[in-house]
């Protein structure tokens, strides 16, 4: 049987040289990804915002969107969105902040039970308070930041610090495309899409290490390549691996996104995305990186014998 | 790479096996799984309230209302401490911001009122070490004969403590009385209280019941003026106006006659004529005594019983009361009066609390979030198995036995834990899947450049196996790294979420290097290849 091969035995592209256009490109899209967030923004859900989430699902037939709309009207809740989620049986309804009065947002849920309770099932209601809020979006920010700062000692730790720094902006770069692809789509930012963002980072990270590890390798062994040349062959050597996990990996993420329901597709979707650009910039912008910061072809020299291939135990 | 001592290979036989048996009562329902034998494992998986269904209620104590009621209470007592004999005059007692003021007239007694006002300061035993006392309240002189009372830092955070720990007693009592569900209850933070309740889809009347605060006071009806005249100017000195159920404001005596913390008893009956529920009372001893002596200095006055600045009822009183028990008539349905007397047999909560957070999940759309996560899991597991196959052939068959041994670990450790399986956890489980098969990815790929550089079949196992090791280390570090912070800010689901990606990343590291491993040596040993399949 002849196996599947998605990318050539051997491959040599010169992934260096193409790091003229993939440099300003990814320059290119993360500015944009910023001016998207500054201008558009994020479409903040109520993690972060404060307010009302109620899932409905009509007792009979399809939900009629409009009444739902004039009903919430007339209980006076301010900004009130009504959407169809999912199936046409299905109103997803956001309530904005009630002020900063704790209790207000329990009057609103009451009131919308009151309202909707003989002809609508509740799937799911969620409330948060201002100061709640508050605090999840400082949690959410720690996070990340913790994240990359302690990923950043263990490949400094690990590698040299050229990689520690091309690792995270490479990071940066994904973290910066995904915040734009929140701002472009309008997707709600909740809690789980900061998770979904710590995943990507996981993620492209660990791409990155993969090839990082290649890197290292090959400059203890090849001692008479050219750093170009040297880092175009560890990248075209992993890049069958990286290429293979990515497939199996959107695989279950798209199993996933078609069929796991419509609570976590947004969650889903981000890190769909998140692979893909995390694919892309292990690939075009990790190591091409390194050649930025001029890393020394001798940089592993002092840790170990470079000539002798290792001997397996 | 490829030699295995015997302990090693029974002890993988070991591991995964049991991940298959800690696995398996999951796959069956509860009450099959207790009809099973002892030696096998019974537990299943825990499941996170947004699958099985239920409510998360965060509530956290109302400081400001906290304060201002402990403030009520000391202008009373600096009344009291100042009109003791011989009286100091005094005047501008009262609130002022976050403080408590009061003006001594006469200056010469000035030292004299402050040696009466420092008796206030409330010393709390700290009970750390049974030593340190700190005191509730700062008296700061202001000069001029002002006196200012505040709370102390220290103070009020042990009063928070204490109120929360009240708190949780009071609720825990409320809802072991209304027998309907087992929440969780417990502390979080210095002034927050969590309640998880699965199963409650409708949380309306749990809510009623936890955020009631169940003050309940009794007080006389002043007769100085009618409460539409005290509406108009201002209440006479040491009166409030309360609004009634039936809409009509009341003006009472600010201080109570007597508290529900005297009740003894309460429960719901019928009244004999009207037929109506009512809610029925007993004070205790010192209750009962006082109530006595209340009512007989008060006959043909109404007196009014007022829940959280709520007058239920204000009835004349006919007679004096003697045997410490009463009743209370407003208005009530069946489940009111019920939910009423449980408030008032599990006492009042010390302070306001507000829900800061909640969510609850229909018991519909859990088990349609299980449903599909079941569907999607299996479809993506199905689409990895068939590539991997796809790509590797016969290696690919060792890929995937290794990666059900993963699922069935990942699920038994899960399981073993009692961990939390919730909705974006099972997202996790799915990416787990995607991303497990990369360990053998790397080691495949890694075998086929070893052979391509010319070793022999066996030469490139063994060091596609021992190269592969440190790169998907460092590459699982990395993600571990991730999955801890996660777990250590997330709340819910997204800790769900964490617990299966940690899990995950060492269950795939375990299985690639012990499972996929031993499959490639036995194959290795029964093939004798000298030419790899990949």
């Amino acid at each position: 049987m002849k196996l599947l091969r998605l990318v050539p035995e051997q491959t040599n592209f010169r992934f260096m040289h193409w790091r003229v256009l993939s440099f300003p490109l990814s320059a290119i899209v993360a500015v944009l990804a910023v001016v998207l967030f500054l201008t558009v923004g994020l479409n903040y859900g109520i993690d972060f915002k404060g307010g009302t989430l109620i899932e409905l699902r009509s007792k009979s037939g399809p939900a009629d969107l409009a009444q739902v709309r004039q009903s919430l009207g007339a209980l006076n809740l301010g900004d009130v969105q009504v959407q169809e989620f999912g199936d046409p049986s299905e109103v997803l309804i956001r309530i904005e902040s009630q002020g900063d009065e704790e209790g207000a947002q329990q009057d609103v849920v009451e009131s919308v039970r009151a309202t909707f309770a003989d002809d609508y099932e509740f799937r799911r209601t969620e409330v948060v308070g201002p100061r709640v809020s508050g605090e999840l979006a400082y949690a959410g920010v720690l996070a990340v930041g913790s994240a990359l700062v302690m990923i950043m000692f263990y490949i400094w730790f690990r590698f040299e610090w050229q990689f520690a720094v091309g690792a995270i902006i490479t990071t940066f770069n994904d973290i910066l495309l995904t915040i734009g692809l929140f701002s472009l789509l309008q997707l709600d930012f909740t809690l789980s899409s900061i998770a979904a963002v710590l995943t990507i980072i996981g993620y492209s990270l660990n791409d990155t290490v993969v090839v990082y590890d290649r890197i290292r390798e090959n400059l203890r062994r090849y001692k008479r390549l050219s750093l170009e040349e040297l880092l175009d062959k560890s990248i075209n050597e992993t890049l069958s691996r990286t290429t293979m996990t990515s497939v199996t990996t959107l695989l279950a993420l798209f199993a996933l996104y078609f069929l796991g329901g419509e609570v976590i597709q947004s969650f889903v979707l981000a890190m769909i995305f998140g692979i893909v650009i995390g694919t892309y910039s292990s690939i075009f912008l990790a190591a091409p990186l390194l050649m930025l910061m001029k890393l020394r072809a001798n940089a592993f020299d002092r840790k170990e014998d470079v000539t002798s291939p290792s001997k397996s135990a | 790479m490829l030699h295995f001592a015997r302990w090693k290979i029974a002890l993988i036989i070991v591991v995964v096996l049991g991940g298959i048996l800690t696995t398996l009562p999951n796959f069956f329902p509860a009450s099959t799984v207790q009809s099973w034998p002892d030696f096998m494992p019974k537990r299943q998986i825990v499941l996170g309230l947004d699958l099985q269904g239920g409510a998360y209620l965060l509530y956290e104590v109302d400081k400001e209302d906290y304060k201002e009621k402990q403030f009520i209470q000391l202008v009373g007592s600096i009344r009291q401490a100042l009109r003791e004999n011989p009286r100091i005059g005094y005047t501008g007692l009262g609130i002022q911001g976050d403080g408590v003021q009061v003006r001594i007239r006469d200056n010469t007694r000035f030292d004299e009122a402050e040696q009466r006002l420092s008796e206030l300061v409330n010393p709390l035993n700290s009970g750390v070490f049974g030593g340190a006392t700190v005191n509730e309240f700062v008296l700061e002189p202001q000069g001029d004969g002002l006196f200012r009372m505040v709370f102390s830092e220290e103070g009020l955070d042990m009063r928070l403590a204490s109120v929360v720990s009240q708190s949780i007693e009071v609720i825990r009592r409320r809802v072991d009385e209304l027998g309907t569900t087992e929440p969780s209850i417990q502390r979080q933070g210095t002034d927050r209280i969590l309640v998880e309740a699965p199963g409650e889809s409708d949380p309306q009347r749990l809510k009623d019941i936890i955020g009631a605060t169940a003050q309940l006071t009794f007080h006389l009806v002043s007769q100085e003026m009618s409460a539409s005249q005290a509406l108009q100017g201002r209440p006479p000195a040491g009166t409030i106006v309360v609004e009634g159920a039936d809409g009509q404001p009341y003006l009472l005596d600010e201080a109570p006659l007597l508290t529900g913390e005297e009740l003894q008893d309460a429960s719901v009956a019928f009244d004999q004529q009207t037929n109506e529920p009512v809610v029925n009372f007993r004070f205790n001893t010192t209750g009962a005594r006082i109530f006595a002596d209340v009512t007989r200095a008060n006959v043909g006055q109404p007196f009014a019983i007022v829940l959280d600045d709520e007058v239920i009822t204000a009835p004349v009183i006919r007679q004096a009361i003697t045997g410490g028990s009463g009743q209370i008539s407003g208005n009530f349905t069946v489940d009111g009066a019920n939910d009423l007397a449980v408030l008032l047999r599990a006492g009042a909560l010390p302070a306001r609390l507000d829900v800061v957070e909640e969510r609850s999940v229909g018991p519909g759309l859990g088990q349609d979030s299980i449903d599909s996560g079941k569907i999607a899991s299996l479809v993506a597991a199905a689409a990895v198995v068939l590539f991997m196959l796809a790509a590797y052939g016969q290696f690919g068959v060792i890929a995937n036995l290794a990666l059900a041994a993963n699922i069935f670990l990942i699920f038994g450790v899960l399981t073993t834990l009692q961990a939390t399986l919730t909705l974006p956890g099972i997202a996790g489980v799915v990416l787990t899947i995607g991303m497990a098969v990369d360990a053998n990815v790397l080691i495949y790929e890694r075998i086929r450049e070893e052979a391509r550089a010319g070793r022999s079949a066996i030469g490139s196992i063994d060091a596609g196996f021992s190269r592969a090791l440190g790169t998907i280390l460092d590459a699982n570090i990395t993600t571990l790294i991730v999955a801890v912070i996660l777990f250590s800010i997330g709340s819910g689901p997204v800790k769900g979420f964490a617990v299966t990606l940690m899990v995950g990343i060492f269950t795939t590291v375990f299985s690639a290097f012990t499972v996929s491993r031993f499959l490639i040596a036995m194959w290795v040993k029964r093939k004798r290849p000298s030419k790899l399949p990949i």
